[in-house]
Order: structure tokens, then C-alpha cells, then sequence
């Protein structure tokens, strides 16, 4: 399978005044076309450096990025970036978030944004406008967003992470309702263990200081998946112990 | 229809009849203050505690405004007074949109330029209209670039202000959808500076009114202003007070035009509304 994004000898460092913090060193990594790859790792171990790397919003960085053999020169719709927060645009309504620079009137574009909406679920909220919308229906908004332009990979930096568990619940299964439909690379970071083991087909474990891959966990469970097996379950404790140099093998943890 | 979606639009129509009735009240309210002036002025004035030379009175001065209506001489003045203002208010806003999103888009620009503009905007207008009169005449360019010039400084600084305060997340937003420049301008600055720039026409709008007084006062020979200088000349005081009175209806109108905007155009905030 042809790799969609290669990440090759990347490191970054943030300079302010005299010092300058190594965020990221020598950092290898590649994601398959149509994989779900989840980044995980602890607060400040450049998990979302490394995806503003990758979409273009940061240039200032050594090594090479290549999105399908393209080295990364700026943003671009090619990579779709949904954020922490929906930063949707508070004077259009639902729909027009979605189709921004693009115009509704265009046939294709209006069976693409009606079809987005339903996908996300959140069809009669066409002519709603942000103020009016939980954090949720702003998130699918975004996602809608992204997804309108067909892009190469959808960069994901811990959009879940401001919602209610519930919420968040809702959410991952739309998003792994949408990556079955679209087949979208998706690569999504997050510091929650089970929503990486829920999504991805394989978990990058990070370490801090510098940013560095400390293991990368193949998930090879069918999806749909439940939290509660016992499957589930080992994996989890494996990415702990990754995470986690502390845990002791031999402590009995169950209850 | 759920019972909770029936529940949530009585709610919304008992929230909009309240509102609707408070409007109506806001109005008397409104009202209350002048209504309540007047009255007492005419009352003064009539048991002669007032004098009529110095102050005239609210019934003096309706029926000079009538015989004014009359004789032609209103319209007159007040057409020409609106033409200017309005074409100065055109000019100068339109410049300072331009400008100020010129200055607002391009660190470089803004180095060149506004340095100069906020000079030029200390300086009291008061002093420059002499200036304009002896450089253009007594014609209708020098009142039209007066006001021009009035109109250009709110809107301006309101203009830039906006720009720069535009959230940089949705303008990292923009960049990855490849909104073009003039995308960028048109389709995320603007909007996102709409309620700067509403407020810079606003404050254009009362300068433009401003200036329009100050150029018809000192040198013209049509318009309000010149009306009430004229009438002031000769000691007519109740013409003096309608052409006051006229001033301040059109600055009240012209202020609720762009409330009336506001509430269109930006009825997608999420802001406190007290």
C-alpha cells in the first residue's frame, strides 16, 4: 500500500530568548493510505506540533514532510485539520460553515454538503448558526467541513477533548461511521487510551522531552469494537505500560 | 412533534410577545425625557419666566418650521444640507474602508501609513476648515471634502481595528481551506470586522453631521447651517432652533438606520444583550 504520509528525520525545536526547548528529534514515522492512526502520549510530548507540521501550519522545522510524495510547503485542503475547538465562522449558518469558499449554488457542491450533513447527523440544522449549537453539532460541522474537500488525510488534534463523555461516545462512532464511507486517512491525537484503542487500526505511544516514539501498537481487533472485552482490555494495558514506565508488572490491579 | 419541542416554542412566543410589549414601552421611555422638557420650556416661556428673545419656545418654533415647510425654504435648505453630507460621508467612508483594510492586511502598509493618518486626525477640523475654504472656495468641494475628511478617521481606525482583531484560528481556518486573498478579505475579514465597521459608520455618520455644521457655519450660503447663522444674525431664535432640531432628527435617523443594520446584519452574535 502506497504510504500517504512520511515523515522523515523531522526535528523542531521552540527558541524564545536564550533557550531553545527540542520538541521533536529525529522523528520517523509513516501512515498507510486509508489507515487510522492514533498518536498518543503525555501533555508536551509534541503530539500537536507534529500534526501542525503536517498540515503546513508550521514550517519552521528540519527533515522532510511528504504527504503522497509532496513535500508539505503550507496549508492546504489536502490535509483537513479539525481542531479542539469547532472554530466555525459565527456569521454563516450550518451549511454555508460547510461549503465557505465554495458556492451552494454549484449542483455538485449542494449533493455534497446535503449528503455531509446527513452523514454527521445533522440534517434539519441546515440554516442553524454556531451560537445556536452545542459543542458536539459544532464538531460534526467541522468534520463536515473538511471532509467536503476530499482530502488526502484528515488531521484530527484532540477534537473531542473539550466534550462530555457522552458526547465524545457519539462522536467516535460518527467518525468511525465516516472513515468506513469515505476510506479518508485519518490520523488523530488524543490523550485518552480508550478512544485511541476504540478508533485506530494502530496507536503511536509517545514519549516527552524530546517528542519521540516510544512504541507503535497495531490494533487488530474488527470493528465494530467494545470497550468492555477482554481484548479491549489487554491493549490498554500494554499502551499504560508504554505511557507509563512506572507500572509495576507484577502489581494485581483488578478489582 | 415531541411535547419538549412544543414546550420550547410556547416558551419562545411568550419571550417574543414580552419582547414585543417592552419595545413598545422603550419607545414611550425614549420619549419621556424631551416630551418632559418641552413641556416645561413651553411653560416657562408662556408665564414669561423665559425670554422669548433668548429662547423662544416649543410653539414658536413649530410654527416657524411650518411657515418654513411652506414657503419652500425648508426643503431648500435641508436638500442641499443632505446632499452634502451624505456624498462627504460616501467619499471619506469608502476611503476609509479602502485604507484601512490596506493598512489592516499589510504590517508594511500600516508602518507607511498610519503614523501620518493619526496625525492628521489630532488635528481639530475646526482649524483645518479655514484652511480648505482658502485653498478651495466657498463652493460646494471644500464642504464635501470637510465632511469627506470627518468621515474618513472613524471608520478608518474602526476598519483597522476590526482586521487586526480578527481570530487568527479562523484564519488558520482559511488558509487550509485556500481561501484566495481576496477570499480572505471578502469572505473572513469583513464579516468578522462587521461590528467594528458598523460602529465606524456610526461614528462617521455623527462626524459627517458635525463637519457639515461647522462648513455651513463659516462659509456657505445654502444649508442648514448657513440657515441657522443667517437667522442667528438676525436675532430670529426660533429659526435657530428648528434648524437645531433639524440637525438632531437627522443625526437620531441616520443613528437608527444603523442600528436597524446592526440588528440585520449581525444577528448571528452570541453577545450580551443586557
Amino acid at each position: 500500500m502506497v504510504s500517504t504520509v512520511t515523515i522523515n528525520r523531522v526535528r523542531k525545536s521552540f527558541n524564545s530568548d536564550n533557550e531553545s526547548i527540542k520538541v521533536l528529534e529525529d522523528f520517523n514515522l509513516s501512515v498507510k493510505y486509508g489507515e487510522f492512526m492514533t498518536i498518543i502520549g503525555p501533555s508536551g510530548c509534541g503530539k500537536s506540533t507534529l500534526l501542525k507540521l503536517i498540515a503546513g501550519l508550521d514550517l519552521d522545522f528540519e527533515g522532510e514532510i511528504m504527504i503522497a510524495d509532496k513535500a508539505v510547503n503550507g496549508p492546504s485542503k489536502d490535509r483537513g485539520f479539525i481542531f479542539q475547538e469547532h472554530r466555525l465562522f459565527p456569521w454563516l449558518n450550518v451549511e454555508k460553515n460547510i461549503s465557505g469558499n465554495l458556492s451552494l449554488k454549484d449542483p455538485e457542491i449542494r449533493s455534497k454538503v446535503d449528503h455531509l450533513i446527513s452523514l454527521v447527523k445533522l440534517k434539519g440544522f441546515e440554516k442553524a448558526y454556531p451560537r445556536q449549537l452545542s459543542g458536539g453539532m459544532s464538531q460534526r460541522v467541522a468534520i463536515a467541513r473538511a471532509l467536503l474537500r476530499n482530502p488526502e488525510v484528515l488531521l484530527l488534534d484532540e477534537p473531542f477533548g473539550a466534550l462530555d463523555a457522552f458526547t465524545r461516545n457519539h462522536l467516535q462512532e460518527a467518525l468511525l461511521e465516516i472513515w468506513e464511507e469515505n476510506q479518508t486517512t485519518m490520523m488523530l491525537v488524543t490523550h485518552d487510551i480508550d478512544e485511541a484503542i476504540f478508533l485506530s487500526s494502530k496507536v503511536v505511544v509517545m514519549d516527552a522531552k524530546p517528542g519521540r516514539i516510544k512504541g507503535i501498537v497495531p490494533i487488530d481487533l474488527p470493528y465494530p469494537r467494545t470497550r468492555i472485552s477482554k481484548a479491549f482490555q489487554e491493549y490498554r494495558t500494554v499502551i499504560l505500560k508504554l505511557l507509563d514506565h512506572h507500572v509495576n508488572e507484577t502489581e494485581d490491579w483488578s478489582i | 412533534m415531541s411535547t419538549q419541542t412544543i414546550a420550547q416554542n410556547k416558551a419562545i412566543s411568550i419571550k417574543k410577545k414580552k419582547s414585543q410589549i417592552t419595545k413598545r414601552y422603550s419607545i414611550w421611555r425614549g420619549l419621556s425625557l424631551p416630551a418632559f422638557v418641552l413641556i416645561l420650556w413651553q411653560l416657562l416661556s408662556s408665564l414669561d419666566l423665559l425670554s422669548v428673545q433668548l429662547f423662544s419656545s416649543p410653539l414658536l418654533i413649530v410654527t416657524r418650521f411650518i411657515e418654513l415647510v411652506q414657503s419652500g425654504e425648508m426643503a431648500k435648505h435641508l436638500q442641499i444640507s443632505l446632499i452634502r453630507a451624505f456624498l462627504g460621508f460616501a467619499i471619506g467612508g469608502f476611503l476609509g474602508l479602502l485604507i484601512g483594510v490596506i493598512v489592516g492586511m499589510n504590517k508594511r502598509a500600516e508602518e507607511y501609513l498610519n503614523p501620518s493618518i493619526q496625525m492628521l486626525r489630532t488635528v481639530p477640523l475646526l482649524v483645518i476648515t479655514p484652511l480648505f475654504i482658502m485653498w478651495l472656495g466657498f463652493g460646494e468641494l471644500s464642504k464635501i471634502l470637510l465632511i469627506a475628511l470627518g468621515a474618513f478617521f472613524p471608520l478608518y481606525l474602526q476598519t483597522f481595528l476590526g482586521i487586526r482583531n480578527v481570530d487568527k484560528k479562523l484564519y488558520d481556518v482559511a488558509q487550509i481551506l485556500e481561501y484566495s486573498r481576496i477570499e480572505q478579505i471578502t469572505k473572513l475579514m469583513i464579516p468578522a470586522s462587521l461590528p467594528n465597521i458598523l460602529l465606524g459608520i456610526r461614528l462617521a455618520l455623527s462626524a459627517a453631521w458635525m463637519c457639515l455644521v461647522v462648513a455651513e457655519l463659516l462659509g456657505a450660503d445654502r444649508g442648514v447651517g448657513f440657515m441657522i447663522q443667517d437667522a442667528r444674525s438676525f436675532m430670529q431664535t426660533d429659526t435657530v432652533f428648528v434648524g437645531i432640531i433639524i440637525f438632531a432628527l437627522a443625526g437620531k435617523i441616520s443613528d437608527s438606520i444603523v442600528r436597524f443594520l446592526e440588528n440585520r446584519l449581525l444577528k448571528w452574535q452570541d453577545s450580551f444583550k443586557a
